[in-house]
């Protein structure tokens, strides 16, 4: 291998988004390399065993793990991509210069664009004892069952009833845990009715207006204190329950995953609504680093569906600022931001909207 | 605990191996985590922290938190939730920051 490898677009992360971005990209023309740090490409899909939602174009109604083998399929046919495995970028450096580990070696590329779709982490929330083994975030729970046939334990509290919580649970039903309830601090319940409801019917119970007020246990969870919260969000007392659970599981939100777009001097802002801190870009996902863009969950918390979308738009941008495809290329973005905005039209989608009105205006506290 | 039956997924698990858990013969499967392969024996706790010595399990179980750091075959500080389960690996919990050779 050259001490420096070339390539002309470099995508950091293979889930939904990179992948995404991969092959539109190839397809105009251009060679491209993914680094993905896990084992096998496909990010969050891979432990998906539900039926996803969203638009049929962006492959609503197959499985989570489906389609993320389709997008790896896509990839491994067009011989314009190429995909490192178990490699992990390090820096971006100011000369245009990525480091990266894999296999135990420190690597260098030298990209002419960049692309860093490297999604989101799990949000943790506070309260005594909260880092007691038996603790996990959703998508922990997700990959040790889904991914590896393993269950966390044998009876789990399930925090937060918003989609991701919903559909846990539902697959830790299915594999053959109980759930001792669900627990909800807002007053409704965020996520789907129909997945609601499934749950409801085999008897778990949703609570709404309850928190967690602390775990116990001596070298891991053994239980956890629950009270139900008024009006304005404060504890009831009286309102206790002491739950004998060996597992608690937080699906309380996602946070984009940016230290390297922070490392890249890539303006930065505070959008709640897109759960974080997230790069400030253009409409082509182009940030204030010019040559680097993003997609997907690292760019504001959304879904799949629409990181896919991300990913074609920002693989086709680039491709086109080297020249590739620029008679098609107008179109094929103008398609893509047609596409993101259908998705973004139902509730939740609004809120992206006003996420990214307020990302792309250049007031407020910027870092 | 190991899941035997799912409505709809199959696992299809490499050879059964035999690591160590502190010094403790295991059972595991070749190309699962270390993590995977120490849960489903029952661990949970695979460290303690540096200064309150509180106990440390698996969080996020995609290489992002630090939660699961360990010490496998004398190199110390790897992420067990990432790495792969090999036949004869030591793994071992770790005593302070651990040192690089
Ligand atoms: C339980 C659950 C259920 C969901 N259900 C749905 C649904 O029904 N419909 C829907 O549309 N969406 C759903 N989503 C959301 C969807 O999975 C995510 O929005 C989507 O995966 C985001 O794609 P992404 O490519 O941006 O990030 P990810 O899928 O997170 O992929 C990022 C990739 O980058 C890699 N990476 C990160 N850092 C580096 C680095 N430094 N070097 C190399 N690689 C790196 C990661 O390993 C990962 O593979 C769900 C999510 C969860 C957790």
């Amino acid at each position: 291998m050259p001490k420096v490898k070339e390539t002309e677009i470099l995508i950091v992360g293979g889930g939904p988004a990179g992948l995404s971005a991969a092959s539109a990209a190839a397809n105009l023309g251009a060679s491209v390399l993914v680094l993905e740090r896990d084992g096998k490409p496909g990010g969050q899909l891979i432990k998906q065993t539900h039926k996803f939602f969203g638009s049929k174009k962006q492959y609503a109604g197959d499985r989570g793990y489906q389609i993320g083998d389709l997008l790896i399929e896509q990839c491994g046919n067009n011989p314009n991509v190429e995909v490192w495995t178990d490699t992990t970028a390090l820096g971006i450096y100011e000369d245009g210069v990525v480091t990266a580990e894999g296999q135990a070696k420190h690597l260098k590329i030298n990209p002419k664009k960049i692309i860093v779709a490297t999604g989101a982490s799990e949000k943790m929330i506070a309260f005594p004892n909260n880092d007691l083994p038996g603790i996990y975030g959703a998508g922990a729970v997700q990959t040790l069952m889904n991914v590896h046939g393993i269950v966390p334990g044998k009876r789990v509290l399930m925090i937060g009833a918003g989609n991701i919580g919903l559909i846990v649970s539902y697959q830790l039903m299915q594999a053959g845990v109980e759930i001792a309830a669900i627990i909800e601090a807002a007053p409704t319940i965020g996520g789907y009715l129909v997945h609601a409801s499934k749950i409801q019917r085999a008897g778990v119970p949703i609570l709404t207006s309850h928190t967690i007020t602390e775990a116990y246990g001596d070298e891991s969870v053994a239980g956890a204190i629950i009270c139900k919260l008024d009006e304005s969000w404060q504890p009831v007392s009286g309102s206790e329950q002491d739950l004998k659970v060996d597992v608690i599981c937080l699906a309380v939100g996602l946070s984009p995953l940016t230290e390297l777009c922070f490392q890249a001097d890539c303006q930065m802002k505070y959008v709640s609504e897109l759960s974080g801190h997230v790069p400030v870009r253009n409409e082509y996902l182009e940030t204030t680093r010019p040559g680097l863009y993003v997609a997907g969950d690292v760019s504001g918390v959304e879904e799949a569906s629409s990181a896919m979308v991300e990913g074609r738009l920002a693989g086709i941008s680039a491709a086109c600022s080297l020249g590739y495809g620029e008679d098609i290329a107008p179109k094929l973005q103008a398609e893509a931001l047609a596409e993101l905005s259908e998705l973004r039209a139902g509730p939740a989608g609004q809120k992206t909207l006003r996420g990214i009105m307020n990302l792309m205006d250049k007031g407020g506290a910027v870092c | 605990m190991r899941i035997t039956e799912h409505p709809i997924l199959e696992f299809l698990r490499g050879e059964e191996i035999s690591f160590f858990f502190n010094g403790q013969e295991l059972k595991g499967f070749e190309g699962e985590t270390i993590a995977a392969a120490l849960h489903a024996a029952g661990v949970r706790v695979l460290g303690h922290s540096h200064a309150m010595h509180r106990p440390r399990g698996l969080f996020c179980a995609i290489g992002n938190c630090s939660s699961c750091l360990m010490d496998v075959d004398g190199e110390p500080n790897i992420r067990i939730c990432v790495e792969k389960l090999k036949p004869g690996m030591r793994v071992e919990t770790q005593q302070g920051k651990g040192c690089l050779r």
